[in-house]
């Protein structure tokens, strides 16, 4: 049996090469409105890898899914236009959006794996502006499915993938069974340009639109965001002659 | 006023308060826009200056230009193009030569002046044959119009073309040919009937090599320097009957529609490389220090910033207007003559101004500065000089006001 759909789940995130991002003055947290979004380079490789499966006939089906407010749906319609043949937007806007951590959109994610039975859920591995590495491996615990985490190569075999894991060791592989959750890491594949004539296609392919309500999820944070802060200004150093003067001054510091 | 809001939405322009931004465009616009800036980012501005420098064409970056539907934005997806708009053609070559000026002219070359003829006046055998195989960036064509003895005097053609047996012979010199060197095709117009004088002149498609055709020595020119320009010359180069385009004597309107459209590729050339040029500028302005602050926060580099942007923004707004214009089938002519000319005179200014930003580092190679400089410059000369859009402006602006 092939593996019929492949979820590839999307996250927006703040332009990494923007100029200069700031804290907002109430130290809540970042200050987003103007600010350049697009898709999570993470996400675009879990897109391209996605799309190459789908190409190479492992899979039928590609569908793009994401979390958020209406922005999320230029993110959808790029996915669209690399390969994908649908999406699923699911409208989280306002405080809500705000305060949707990784365990609300693991939530939201686990519920569609489920309702659209999907065999393959693959998503970046962690978004470029929170750095937080859950999202994967949430959605795979909620589902009880095998994760394939930081995956720099992906084949499949039959009823399974074979994975390798960038891992601080060095590279690890593992065959997992399908249905199963894998993330992209950044050696995974070079996402593709998204071709003209693709993006006239994707135009006419349909982003479905939902909320958490209709999955039955419940957006309540566990986690509550005390205090956000830049971090601290880099201090001048200071020179020493000698080595022993090194060991001194790092003992003097409290250091050694 | 509700037909007002009804043509300010239909042109996408409703809600946004800078054109500038990716907001006032349609969604297809923004995405193609912004492939063609990833592009241009990743893969063109880090080479551009080694391009530049060693003259080299950058095929590779052209096929890849191709497979994207760049090198035929317009063309229909029957024939293999990308099936889109001019407006998208615009925003297509203005990204691609911010990131490098030279591949925006070959890009321009190969939509405006190569298949846009053909796609206007060419048959369906015609279109197959000289169009779907210059789609993909494995082969680019040229347009060879301007001889050493006329440039903007166009209709003195003094190439000849006759017929015998079942062939046309041609014989002539062309010049200046944006290309060549590395162009599978060109389109050339020659002069089948010397009484009839500009309606005399005829379209011709040519494939490269062929017999008869032969090239002159790259020009070592000041700017675009990635992309050949030669003369094109024609020793009784025999071509079948067939490859005549459009009917006879129909040459000159043939290259004055497709200048129209040309002009508007070479007005977003410009912009590209002005909007580099600002961008580089405004950059530098943000990092170099002087008299305790960066120079970003003096008067004088801001006056110059702030000009430079009217000047692109303006010029883009011009360029965006005739594209719009000619997609819905108006007339065009004097507003792409007014994008050519505010773009192509933006680009210098713009060149001149950031590398006065830049101080001394404008002046040497290890800032692109002095690149944008140079090839700005080919922008206010070629397909139609400065002077020629200003005749043309006139010449529509007369015709406008009956007394």
């Amino acid at each position: 049996m092939s593996p019929a759909s492949v979820f590839v789940c999307l996250s927006l995130t703040l332009l990494s090469d923007y100029p200069v991002i700031r804290v907002k003055p109430d130290n809540s947290g970042v200050v987003t409105d103007g600010v350049k979004h697009s898709m999570n380079p993470f996400c675009e490789i879990a897109v391209e890898e996605a799309v190459k499966l789908k190409e190479k006939k492992f899979i039928k089906e590609v569908v793009a899914v994401s979390c958020g407010p209406t922005q999320v749906t230029e993110t959808i319609r790029t996915a669209l236009a690399m390969g994908c043949d649908r999406g699923i937007h699911v409208e989280v806007s306002g405080k809500d959006y705000e305060a949707m951590g990784p365990l609300q959109i693991a939530k939201i994610f686990a519920a569609l794996a489920k309702k659209e039975e999907a065999s393959l859920v693959i998503l970046g591995k962690q978004a470029i502006d929170d750095d937080c590495n859950q999202t994967g491996q949430m959605t795979a615990a909620l589902l009880d499915w095998p994760q394939g985490t930081f995956a720099s190569e992906v084949t499949i075999d039959g009823e399974k993938v074979k994975v390798v894991r960038e891992i601080d060791g060095g590279l690890e592989t593992i065959k997992i069974s399908m249905p199963a959750v894998l993330t992209a890491d950044l050696r995974l594949n070079t996402p593709r340009y998204a071709t003209l004539p693709n993006i006239m296609k994707a135009k006419k392919k349909k982003i479905a639109n939902m909320k958490p309500a209709d999955l039955g999820v419940d957006m309540v944070s566990r986690v509550e965001v005390l205090r956000v802060d830049e971090p601290p200004t880099r201090l001048a150093g200071v020179k020493v002659e000698t080595v022993d003067d090194l060991v001194a001054k790092l003992k003097a510091n409290g250091t050694i | 006023m509700a037909a007002l809001f009804k043509a300010r939405k239909a042109l996408g322009l409703c809600g946004c308060r800078s054109l500038s931004s990716l907001a006032g465009l349609p969604e297809m616009h923004q995405m193609m826009r912004q492939t063609c800036r990833d592009y241009a980012d990743r893969e063109l501005a880090p080479i551009a200056g080694k391009l530049d420098k060693e003259h080299l064409f950058p095929a590779q970056q052209v096929r890849e230009l191709g497979a994207m539907g760049v090198m035929a934005v317009e063309v229909p997806e029957a024939l293999g193009g990308a099936g889109m708009d001019y407006l998208a053609y615009s925003l297509a070559v203005e990204e691609i030569s911010r990131g490098c000026g030279s591949t925006g002219c070959v890009v321009s070359v190969n939509n405006s002046l190569y298949i846009g003829p053909i796609l206007k006046f060419g048959t369906p055998e015609q279109k197959d044959q000289w169009i779907t195989p210059f789609t993909t960036g494995e082969k680019v064509g040229c347009f060879a119009l301007s001889e050493p003895g006329n440039g903007s005097d166009a209709g003195a053609a003094s190439t000849l073309a006759r017929q015998e047996g079942g062939e046309w012979v041609l014989n002539g010199t062309k010049a200046w040919i944006s290309n060549c060197w590395d162009a599978s095709a060109t389109v050339v117009f020659a002069t089948t009937d010397k009484s009839l004088k500009h309606k005399g002149i005829s379209a011709f498609l040519v494939p490269m090599p062929h017999p008869g055709l032969s090239l002159g020595k790259k020009e070592d020119k000041l700017g675009i320097r990635a992309n050949s320009t030669a003369n094109l010359i024609l020793e009784d180069c025999r071509i079948p009957l067939g490859n005549m385009l459009g009917p006879r004597g129909s040459g000159f309107k043939i290259a004055m529609q497709t200048l129209d459209g040309g002009r508007i590729g070479i007005a977003s050339q410009a912009l590209g490389i002005a909007q580099a040029a600002l961008d580089c500028a405004v950059d530098y302005a943000h990092k170099r220090t002087a008299f305790g602050a960066p120079i970003g926060k003096l008067q004088a580099v801001q006056f110059k910033l702030a000009d430079m942007a009217v000047a692109v923004e303006s010029a883009r707004l011009l360029t965006w207007k005739a594209a719009m214009l000619k997609d819905a089938k108006k007339p065009f002519t004097k507003e792409a003559a007014m994008a050519k000319l505010s773009a192509s005179e933006a680009a210098t200014f713009c060149g001149h101004q950031s590398i006065q930003v830049l101080g001394g580092m404008g002046y040497v190679t290890d800032m692109p500065a002095e690149r944008h400089y140079r090839d700005a410059r080919i922008t206010e000369i070629y397909e139609g000089t400065s002077e020629i859009q200003r005749l043309v402006i006139a010449g529509q602006l007369l015709k406008e006001y009956v007394p």
